[in-house]
């Protein structure tokens, strides 16, 4: 395959580049339309009840990511470092820190407005807390902490569920209240739910769509860009449902000619490799990364970062029926509040489910909550599925930590030996 | 006859370095019914083990002691050291005394280690303590209650035993002693170091995650009164707070090299779980109600500060600069341990309220098995030459 520029795009690309562009364009007017912004992270975020406020929210891991893309954050995470940040500690905190240093500037462009209500929900990642912990003292405006316990036992139990509902009622929704000068409106929270659940069918469909060879998605490096709308600001609008309206329909037609997945300089014509996935990937290499799966001809199937904010595909939906409980059970499912026998589990059935050739495991340095526990993952999950898994090294948004001579060097081994492994015994010299 | 500081100070350093817990297999021999229970830094609610019968075991890595052949393929270079020494002792038999494992909300590494331990021994008995990060009693306390209530069952279970209230008030009273004997102890250090330096206190206190706790009550009780007994020379040191160093703890050289760089570590968070609970949980005229109860308002308002709870409406680094001023220190020292998450990422904020109090502060990173302390003992002697030059205190 020959690398194209301007990379290719599915139009439903460029739907979503229409939405969160008008997203972003609303956060810059918000000083002048009065609009209020809630921060908060992409796990367990509770977009529906923020909208219901008619809240606009701002995604900081988003704005960090975005950064990488646009290959800013190794300056940002310098500027925070420089100001006595460890460099040890997540680089998505740091990208943010050195972000808000440089005058909060968007990926469009425009100024990202202060935060009315730091809305921390605490759900599957420890670093999440000290990072609005570092942005209380930067902003004068209210916090929200809203703390989802850990499946530590390997379920949801209904101690769980109503802790969480107690703090939402007791808490979070007086901050809401509070900051917005409204009141809760558990039918508008109901409404936009049942919009949720409209998206999540279609979203899913997408997602297992990978189950079909060849696949017509990727769902790792193709993933992160369905995964945006309905992780971030648009569950519960009619944009998420349009969007994913949009990519249902082009998967079909994707499915219908017995198409491959869509990358920057292509299809992929030829599927060899069916991988799945496990860890977040690199975002200021990004498309470089990409690149060495397909010129490969590596597709992968599945992959559990398009989990983090829901585990729609196990059966999970918004329920407009019981809107508390039903977000509480949201925050509790997200994939990093798993425990590591869940995980596993988890990438079993989907090497499985997805006829994956093997498994492997981006392990970033940022993100403890991910990595710490891959490699006892990386060899569960080869002895209960019998394929080979794969490891390589990277970080989010930290320039410094990606070695692509390595990567691509342990990614090319990696397939060599799932080749290897189909020789049939006594094939190879 | 009375011990000796020596004697007592040999005492402690055995039991802390007694990595392979014989101590505490000797305990469990006695008796086939024994059981014990290990737990991770930093808080767990200890009193319930102790009122089980059971055997509380501080697991706090290999330190420098260890050596890692098969932890290091569990964690990535880039995760601190503890939890590659703690499944170092696991995988070698060291911790097989133990039937139980609690993994505290330190941390995701800390969080994600009870996941390892539920794969790689699947016959021992492991609990993720996940502490409330909202404090409002009906709350952030009816789910502590619900997390207390199920260990205490699972106790029951594993130790085929009933926990009555009466137990538990007999386990919270040895753990308010031990607490009130620690925070003497601490007292004694801030008054006249140099009778209970840091690198004594130290092992009196590691002592204590592998004895049974009407034991180290004994040993700090011994050792206070013959440290505060001794005819030490007083040393004009400068005085420091040590901070960062409640998980993986610095290797006991680290300790002694601050001080022989000229700093008085005056208070410090090492070993932090154990004296969470800054007051008594028994009120004065006894114990009153449920003691479930008793220790969830013990957490919620008695606990100290610490990274891994949320600072909600408190202001954070406040609790650290009032530390230095009660103990009249002239500075302090961020030590922590090298991808330590809740230490670093605090840092931070820890540092900007010294700096709006004018307190002066250096920050030096370690892991449990550090061997090099040449630069340390530099830097650190450097600060505390600048302290008794250029201090107000």
């Amino acid at each position: 395959m020959t690398e194209t520029v301007p990379a290719q795009r599915d139009a439903s690309m460029a739907l979503q580049k229409k939405i969160l562009g008008e997203h972003y364009h609303a956060l810059a007017q918000a000083p002048e339309t009065g609009a209020k912004t809630a921060y908060t992270f992409v796990p367990g975020n509770l977009t529906e009840l923020i909208r219901s406020f008619d809240m606009l929210p701002v995604l900081p891991e988003i704005n960090a990511l975005q950064s990488g893309m646009r290959k800013q954050s190794g300056d940002f995470v310098r500027e925070a470092e420089k100001l006595g940040h460890s460099e040890d500690v997540c680089t998505y905190v740091k990208c943010d820190i050195g972000m808000l240093k440089g005058g909060n500037i968007g990926p469009t462009g425009e100024h990202i407005p202060d935060p009315d209500l730091l809305l921390l929900s605490y759900t599957g990642c420890f670093t999440f807390m000290k990072w609005f912990e570092l942005l209380k003292q930067e902003y004068d405006c209210e916090i929200a902490m809203l703390h989802v316990p850990y499946q530590g036992g390997g379920e949801i139990t209904q101690e769980m569920v109503d802790y969480i509902v107690r703090q939402l009622e007791e808490s979070v929704i007086p901050k809401l209240e509070k900051v917005t000068g409204k009141s809760f409106d558990e039918d508008a929270v109901s409404e936009r739910l049942a919009l949720s659940a409209q998206a999540e069918e279609d979203f899913v469909y997408v997602l297992e769509s990978a189950k079909h060879r060849p696949s017509p998605i990727d769902g790792y490096f193709g993933g992160v860009f369905y995964i945006g709308p309905i992780f971030s600001a648009f569950r519960g609008t009619q944009a998420g449902i349009d969007y994913y309206q949009a990519l249902r329909s082009e998967v079909d037609a994707r499915i219908a000619a017995g198409k491959g997945p869509v990358t920057p300089a292509g299809e992929v014509t030829d599927e060899r490799y069916r991988l799945v996935v496990e860890g977040p990937p690199n975002w200021t290499h990004f498309r470089e990364f990409w690149k060495m799966f397909y010129e490969e001809n590596a597709v992968c199937v599945a992959s559990t970062y398009t989990k983090v904010g829901g585990l729609y595909d196990r059966g999970f939906r918004h329920d407009p029926s019981k809107p508390l409980e039903s977000l509480a059970r949201y925050c509790l499912g997200c994939y990093t509040n798993l425990n590591l026998p869940q995980r596993v589990d988890l990438i079993s059935d989907y090497v499985r489910e997805y006829s994956a050739d093997g498994f492997l495991i981006n392990s970033v340095k940022s993100c403890n909550s991910f990595s710490a526990g891959q490699l006892v993952i990386l060899r569960e999950v080869e002895e209960r599925t019998g394929v080979p898994g794969g490891f390589i090294e990277s970080d989010l948004v930290d320039p410094r930590y990606f070695s692509a001579a390595n990567i691509k060097n342990r990614l090319e081994s990696y397939l060599q030996m799932i080749e290897q492994r189909r020789q049939p015994v006594g094939a190879t010299g | 006859m009375a011990s000796t500081v020596e004697e007592l100070v040999a005492r402690a350093e055995a039991l802390a370095l007694d990595v392979d817990l014989t101590g505490v297999a000797a305990w469990k021999e006695a008796d086939p019914a024994r059981r014990v229970v290990g737990y991770l830094p930093v808080f767990v609610p200890i009193e319930i083990i102790t009122a089980a019968g059971m055997h509380p075991v501080g697991i706090i890595g290999g330190t420098d002691q260890v050596e890692i052949i098969r932890g290091d393929a569990y964690f990535q270079s880039y995760i601190c050291h503890i939890p590659r020494s703690v499944v170092e002792l696991g995988l070698s038999g060291r911790l097989d005394v133990c039937d139980g494992f609690l993994f505290p909300s330190t941390c995701d590494v800390i969080r994600n280690m009870s996941g390892i331990w539920k794969l790689e021994f699947p016959d021992k008995y492991v609990k993720y303590v996940d502490v409330p990060q909202n404090f409002d009693p009906e709350i952030g306390g009816n789910w502590w209650r619900h997390e207390i209530t199920s260990l205490r069952a699972d106790l029951e279970k594993l130790g085929e035993i009933e926990i009555t209230d009466e137990s538990m008030w007999t386990a919270i009273a040895l753990h308010d002693e031990n607490r009130r004997l620690l925070r003497n102890l601490y007292d004694l250090r801030s008054e006249r170091p140099w009778l209970a330096p840091t690198s004594e206190v130290y092992l009196m206190q590691r002592a204590g995650l592998v004895l049974p706790v009407q034991e180290h009550n004994e040993l700090l009780r011994e050792y206070t009164e013959a440290a505060t007994n001794s005819d030490r020379p007083l040393m004009d040191n400068s005085r420091i707070v040590l901070a960062g160093a409640f998980c993986e703890q610095p290797p006991l050289g680290l300790l002694r090299t601050l001080e022989r760089a000229g700093c008085w570590i005056v208070d410090d968070d090492l070993l932090l779980g154990p004296r969470m609970i800054t007051e008594p949980i028994i009120d004065p005229e006894g114990p009153v109600g449920d003691p479930v109860d008793a220790l969830v308002k013990a957490f919620l308002d008695k606990a100290a500060a610490a990274s891994f709870i949320y600072i909600d409406e408190k202001v954070k680094g406040a609790e650290l600069a009032d530390m230095v001023d009660k103990r009249q220190a002239e500075g302090v020292i961020f030590a922590a341990p090298s991808f330590c998450d809740p230490a670093l990422l605090d840092r931070p904020m820890l540092a900007r309220a010294l700096d709006e109090r004018g307190i002066s502060h250096i920050s030096m990173k370690y892991s449990e098995n550090t061997g090099q302390f040449q630069t340390i003992r530099e830097q650190a002697g450097t600060f505390a030459d600048a302290l008794k030059l250029w201090s107000d205190a």
